[in-house]
């Protein structure tokens, strides 16, 4: 592997995140950070999506005319969505998954990360570092997303994956940590962590 | 009287933002002014106003089940409500591209103002949200949904401009390096949330 290849897959996780750097994809990622479970199932739904879109209109890439790639991009990304959603549905009842989650899944259509990497990079480049730019992209959105989840659930709920661990310590769950707005709070402390880390990021 | 209930409902207790988080991307990155917010803020409420009853008239007599029925009896089981993502997001890129043409020929004004924020709005999370809650909420009438579309987009109207109001005067405070700008934002955008959150469990 060669190094932009690696550039193009670790500068999304960190240096370039969507959603601490970039502030995309914010819209439909904080509800699910209630719990890690939604969190991962939202995670994976994101990577596949992501990717599999930007294979798709990058091997498009020299068919498509500019004026209509807007409809193009979204009728393809709105395939992926619609499959990824079918498939959840049918393993539904087996993991118990959310039901308020479908919304949120159906808003990956709107998620500017997908629409946004697809016309940064995809239309751009070779099909393969495309896909890479695109799993990695929606890796780097699913690591914020399990971080928060993580600290949501664990002082939110006592529990991680559903498996108590503070609550036996004693332990009363925090209700403000469950609500929406703590997740924002959240997302400002690892814009924080992360501003003072790399020093260039920070606005003037 | 229901209708005011569900106006006021949809404005402040099932806050677009505050609640559900839906339409951040433009919220944080075009609220560093009040004036430009207004604008985004009208757009998004127009916008709704619009797509909303169409998706609604669409959901119950095209995409629910059973919903044909008044084509023929025979296709009293026939289910479509999978392909709601993609009619729906097709609806709303025609609208706004529509609306967009309509408002450049009458009003060149309006435009000029407008102009800009108009085709952002097509990928904006909480035109589509709007639509996939309206399908969850199984709203008995066009009225209700049209209630619903004008309090939602209100309250995303409010929220954007309040939130502008307070990066304007935060602009003169001695905030921590690190922390200005994005991360500072979304801090106070929790706060807020929080205040919006004395609104919960009020029934009307």
């Amino acid at each position: 592997m060669n190094a932009k290849l690696k550039e193009t897959i670790l500068n999304p996780i960190f240096k370039g995140n969507p959603i601490t750097v970039l502030v995309l994809g914010i819209c439909s990622s904080l509800a699910v950070t209630v719990t890690m479970k939604g969190a991962l199932v939202m995670a994976l739904s994101v990577i596949v999506v992501c990717g599999i879109s930007s294979l798709i209109l990058s091997l498009l890439r020299n068919t498509i005319p500019g004026r209509v790639r807007i409809i193009v991009q979204l009728v393809v990304v709105a395939m992926m969505v619609i499959l990824v959603d079918q498939i959840l549905k049918s393993f539904e009842a087996t993991y118990a998954i959310d039901k308020q989650l479908s919304v949120y899944i159906g808003l990956i259509i709107t998620n500017c990360i997908v629409m946004g990497r697809i016309e940064a990079f995809a239309l751009g480049n070779k099909p393969w570092p495309s896909f890479l730019d695109g799993v990695a992209n929606g890796a780097g959105y699913g690591m914020i997303l399990l971080i928060v989840a993580f600290f949501r659930e664990l002082l939110g709920s006592g529990t991680l994956f559903g498996v108590d661990i503070l609550n036996r310590l004693g332990y009363v769950p925090n209700n403000l940590v469950i609500l929406p707005p703590f997740a924002l709070i959240l997302i400002g402390c690892i814009v924080w962590v992360q501003r003072s880390i790399q020093k260039d990021l920070q606005e003037k | 009287m229901e209708y005011l209930s569900l106006f006021v409902k949809s404005i402040f207790v099932d806050n677009m933002i505050f609640a559900y988080f839906l339409g951040m991307c433009s919220f944080l990155a075009v609220s560093k002014n009040v004036k430009t917010a207004a604008g985004l803020g009208v757009a998004v409420i127009f916008v709704l106003l619009v797509t909303l009853p169409i998706n609604y008239l669409l959901n119950r007599f095209v995409l629910s089940p059973g919903a044909l029925q008044w084509l023929s009896p025979s296709l009293a089981d026939v289910d479509l409500s999978f392909l709601s993502f993609i009619i729906f997001i097709a609806v709303i890129a025609a609208i706004v591209q529509i609306v967009e043409m309509v408002v450049e020929k009458y009003s060149p004004s309006l435009y000029s103002s407008l102009g800009i924020f108009l085709p952002l709005i097509a990928v904006n999370c909480a035109i589509l949200g709007g639509s996939l809650f309206m399908q969850q909420k199984d709203f008995v009438n066009l009225g209700e949904a049209t209630v619903y579309a004008l309090g939602s987009g209100i309250g995303w109207f409010l929220a954007i401009v309040s939130l502008a109001a307070i990066r304007e005067k935060m602009a003169y405070s001695n905030v921590p390096k690190a922390l200005k700008g994005l991360g500072i934002t979304f801090i106070t955008v929790g706060l807020m949330g929080i205040a919006f959150m004395t609104f919960m469990g009020i029934s009307l």
